[in-house]
């Protein structure tokens, strides 16, 4: 029998405020094997932690149940607590009343009986907790960072800077991610590259990093500190040891109509290509899709070409594992597809733009060489409207855009307004704006200085339709403070087209087994006190893969991310999870249902031998499961037939306690 | 028939390709035959029966007979190849230990509607052109098929073999438009209180006899959870009407995804309860959830409930 302690916490008015703390306490002294029963102030403070371990010596607790906020906040607390005066950290239980009552619920009778009803499943629940040991395991010292942009690099660089090897995986030929497409940035209109390159130099030179380009994450197993990864790299046809990067091949390269993804198919590269210019690395990648050699058999005029002998048509994607400590998700962003929007004319009307392209459009080695052209006849623009929040902040019943802010639209729609009125002060500018958003050091000055300094027309009112009117867009707009309907024929339309992750983060954070909200960005662990982890141990996020932000936000995410990457390589061992999943050999049937649900490859089948009736022996196929790969999800044990699969610190028997002490 | 199974039987027992045979004899009453081994070629010549009364489903016994050593032939009709192929992806049964032959069937005859029909003192029985020709101590009697063949029968989902080694008789096909979601979609147009109403009667006359579980091919567990009196559901004198209840539904969950839908729970059911009803709920609810999957059609085809893959949502 055990002697249970129930400390029922007041978090000041967060659950006193609608529970009744003392009458929980009282309710609870009368359960069976509770033999102390109290409320606190504070139990998560030093004196209320204080109060606990003096009970747990006068009164021979060997279990305790706490009815507080979330164990996600304080079960550690409270466990350290227990483990201090010699008992099982295991033996602790918490009662949510936070989270589960207090934060939900108005009426106080009805949260008080609540409360009671929740301390009494923890108190079942402490009656069938066995003591559980944690074991250790080794740490890998290696980082894995998954997505090779700014954030990337960062991560990559701040984690080689404290000496520990990284591998940057990056699915396109070179890292640089979106910001090598950027022309200037704001609020300062340093020009992206100049500031993204040397760090992509950097991340090249250092030994302590390997960059995989074009290369994608096949699959992920292990646990933190272990992970193991399997790395397609993906063939280039070129081999990346011989490759000078010269791109002599990839001037004389015959096939030359394929849509240049770097200038956001706004003209044309090889089949054989670097990105740009200051690709890193800079070598040679043949598009199979275009390749002529590679489809009919026939051409070969870039091996001819090449002086080092480089070109390997028979290059076949190759799979390599590396092992890691940590694992890092920096997976970027796209913009949305603007033709979702047909209003906006995307798509049909060749001078409406995405503001990423406009960027390539203003950009010295894009399809303009810098020059302001528009696409359809490649004349300059004298009237040009922006369009903001196309696609984000969407209501709900909008199932083409985003509910979100994609935060960064308003600033480099600035830029880009302030930059054309700049160069081309003939050019007329319009801004069609929901909202200006512009909280950041020296953002809102950055605003203003496009309004007040360079006279761009910003309209409160959003856009209904664009379309084409001979030579020119036809934009019918409304000015919501004038309140009147506006007609402007435009030359160009730019939408702030709204940001979303990667399509590859979805399956990658399945990969990783890391939360994904339903805009698919990564889940921090805690909005406010753990932005850079991933609640799955061992995976953190940097950059917009876990929600919308400018560069310098990225960036300093990313430094905090390699910190926290850092606090794991550092260690040389890491305490396990106790909490597992085990079989009874006995029960299993050797099904095969537990394995086909483990989402971590934690178990494992073999034939055993075991004693059957009148001294004969059976042979039977069982389970068992890797403690140190188990994560404890507990899949495991709804999957088996026979409940051979339990999982401990969450058995079924202790489940099923829990469920009748509430339906009692 | 028979005659051509009992042939092939005896040949390969004889030249050593199987060390056992497994079918039916006549048990207690000449319609009620029953799984059996046979060892010896004198065993088969003298008890080894194949009839329409040959309703059970035979591979569930592999579970044990395949792990016995030697080789064991098999007989199987195309619903119970299903049972096998799901026996076989849930490592229960060793396939290289057993041959499979595979037997045609048009439908097995429900004795119950025979008696009904006023039959009785039954012996044996015939089919010929659609026609069941059943023997008695009274004479013969000749019924259509389809009036005293068992209800599974009458809605059949396939008559192919989905596995064998070889086959006695014609190959068939998957029926596609079989109507055996029918009486669920009777029992889904109910309002809950309705259906409650209806499957508190038809489980009131259960009686726990344990039948239902015994035969079905899904319920191979070493030690089924009702048995195991630590798992907290274990069989104990019914408390409460309810109890018999949650065992069928706790059986149904356990089988959901699993169950072919072979139809053996209502078949050897004493008090007639409807019990495959619960398991076609849940094979249509997954067809329609997550596309149509027939369980046993394909051991390596991935269970929609049992399987983890990358797409798999959180939430």
């Amino acid at each position: 029998m055990q002697r249970i302690g129930v400390f029922i916490c007041h978090c000041g008015t967060n659950i006193a405020g609608t529970v009744d703390v003392k009458a929980v306490a009282e309710a609870l002294s009368h359960e069976q094997g509770v033999v102390f029963s109290t409320d606190y102030q504070y139990m998560c403070s030093e004196s209320g932690q204080q109060l606990m371990r003096e009970a747990i010596r006068e009164h021979k607790l060997t279990g305790i149940v706490v009815g507080s906020c979330s164990p996600r906040m304080h079960e550690a607390t409270f466990r350290k607590a227990a483990a201090a005066e010699g008992l099982n950290s295991y033996m602790v239980e918490i009662a949510n009343l936070r989270e589960h009552v207090s934060w939900i619920h108005k009426d106080m009778k009805e949260a008080t009986e609540k409360a009671i009803i929740l301390g009494r499943a923890a108190i079942a629940k402490v009656h069938l907790n066995a003591p559980l040991q944690a074991g250790e395991s080794p740490v890998t010292k290696r980082a894995l960072v998954i997505g090779g942009g700014i954030a990337g690099i960062q991560t990559a660089l701040d984690i080689a800077e404290a000496g520990f090897e990284v591998d940057i995986v990056e699915k396109s030929p070179t890292i640089g991610g979106k910001m090598a497409q950027l022309d200037k940035t704001f609020p300062t209109l340093d020009c992206a590259a100049c500031i993204l390159t040397p760090k992509m130099v950097d991340a090249a030179q250092n030994e302590k990093i390997t960059i995989y380009a074009y290369s994608e994450i096949e699959a992920v197993k292990g646990y933190v500190g272990n992970f193991k990864a399997q790395i397609r790299r993906k063939a280039r046809y070129v081999d990346e040891t011989k490759c000078t990067g010269c791109g002599l091949c990839t001037e004389k390269c015959p096939q030359k109509k394929v849509p240049n993804e770097f200038n956001m198919g706004m003209d044309t590269r090889r089949a054989i290509y670097i990105p740009f210019a200051q690709a890193v690395p800079k070598v040679a990648t043949i598009d199979a899709t275009y390749c002529t050699m590679l489809k009919t058999g026939k051409c070969g005029v870039c091996s001819k070409i090449c002086g080092t002998g480089a070109i390997d048509y028979t290059q076949k994607d190759e799979i390599i594992e590396r092992e890691y400590g940590a694992i890092v998700a920096a997976t970027g962003f796209n913009p949305i597809d603007a033709k979702v929007y047909g209003e906006y004319g995307y798509g049909t009307c060749p001078d409406v733009v995405t503001s990423l392209e406009l960027e390539r459009l203003m950009n010295a080695a894009g399809p303009t060489n810098g020059t302001l052209l528009r696409p359809s006849d490649k004349a300059h623009p004298h009237k040009i409207v922006f369009v903001q929040c196309v696609g984000s902040r969407c209501t709900e019943t909008d199932e083409r855009g985003k509910p979100y802010c994609s935060k960064i639209c308003c600033m480099y729609t600035a830029k880009h307004a302030m930059l054309i009125r700049e160069k081309y002060p003939d050019t007329e500018v319009y801004v069609f704006y929901i909202d200006v958003r512009t909280p950041g050091k020296n953002f809102d000055e950055f605003y203003r200085r496009a309004v007040e300094q360079y006279g761009v027309h910003y309209i409160k009112g959003m856009v209904g339709k664009v379309t084409q009117n001979g030579t020119q867009l036809r934009v019918q707009a409304s000015d919501l403070l004038a309140g009147e309907q506006l007609h402007i024929d435009a030359d160009l339309v730019v939408l702030a087209t709204a940001i979303e992750p990667d399509k590859t983060a979805r399956s990658i954070g399945t990969m990783l087994t890391a939360s994904m909200d339903t805009n698919d960005f990564f889940t921090e662990a805690h909005p406010k006190l753990r932005p850079v982890e991933s609640p799955t141990a061992g995976i953190f996020l940097s950059g917009v893969c876990q929600g919308p932000k400018d560069i310098p936000e990225t960036v300093s995410q990313a430094s905090a991310c390699a910190a926290k990457v850092i606090g794991v390589l550092a260690k040389d061992k890491l305490t396990c999870n106790p909490c597992v999943a085990s079989s009874d050999e006995m029960l299993c049937n050797g099904c095969s249902s537990c394995e086909k649900v483990c989402p971590y490859g934690a178990i494992t089948y073999s034939d055993k031998e075991f004693r059957g009736p009148n001294r004969t022996t059976l042979i039977r196929r069982v389970a068992s499961v890797n403690p140190a790969v188990c994560q404890g999800c507990g899949a495991c044990t709804v999957a088996c037939p026979s409940g051979a699969m339990d999982l401990k610190g969450f058995t079924n028997k202790q489940i099923m306690a829990e469920v009748d002490a509430i339906c009692k | 028939m028979q005659a051509m199974m009992e042939k092939r039987a005896l040949e390969l027992l004889e030249n050593g390709t199987v060390d056992r045979v497994l079918g039916w004899s006549a048990g207690e009453f000449p319609y009620d035959m029953t799984p059996a081994v046979f060892e010896t070629a004198e065993e088969l010549k003298n008890n080894f029966v194949y009839n329409d009364f040959c309703g059970a489903n035979l591979s569930k016994y592999l579970v044990k007979e395949s792990r016995k050593g030697g080789k064991i032939l098999v007989f199987l009709k195309p619903c119970d190849t299903y049972s096998f192929n799901q026996l076989i992806a849930e490592h229960r049964v060793l396939r290289e230990n057993v041959y499979v032959i595979g037997i045609e069937c048009y439908g097995k005859a429900d004795v119950d509607k025979l008696k009904a029909m006023g039959i009785e003192g039954i012996t044996g029985i015939r089919t010929e052109n659609g026609e069941y020709t059943v023997m008695t101590v009274y004479g013969d009697k000749t019924v259509k098929a389809y009036e005293a063949m068992a209800d599974r029968c009458l809605s059949c989902k396939s008559k192919k073999h989905v596995v064998y080694d070889e086959l006695i008789g014609e190959e068939g096909e998957v029926i596609e438009d079989c109507d055996r979601f029918d009486m669920v979609k009777k029992l889904e147009a109910m309002t809950p209180d309705e259906r409650f109403a209806f499957w508190r009667n038809e489980l009131s006359r259960c009686i726990r006899c344990n039948a239902c579980r015994n035969v079905c091919p899904a319920c191979t567990c070493e030690q089924c959870v009702f048995d195991n009196p630590n798992s907290g559901i274990s069989q104990k004198a019914a408390v409460t009407s309810f109890e018999e209840n949650m065992f069928h539904i706790i059986r149904a969950f356990h089988v959901a995804g699993r169950c072919t839908d072979c139809g053996e729970c209502s078949r050897v059911c004493p008090q007639n309860i409807p019990l495959h009803l619960l398991n076609r709920k849940f094979i249509k609810d997954m067809n329609e959830f997550y596309g149509d999957y027939q369980a046993g059609e394909d051991p390596e085809k991935k269970p929609p409930l049992g399987t983890y893959t990358l797409g798999d949502r959180e939430a």
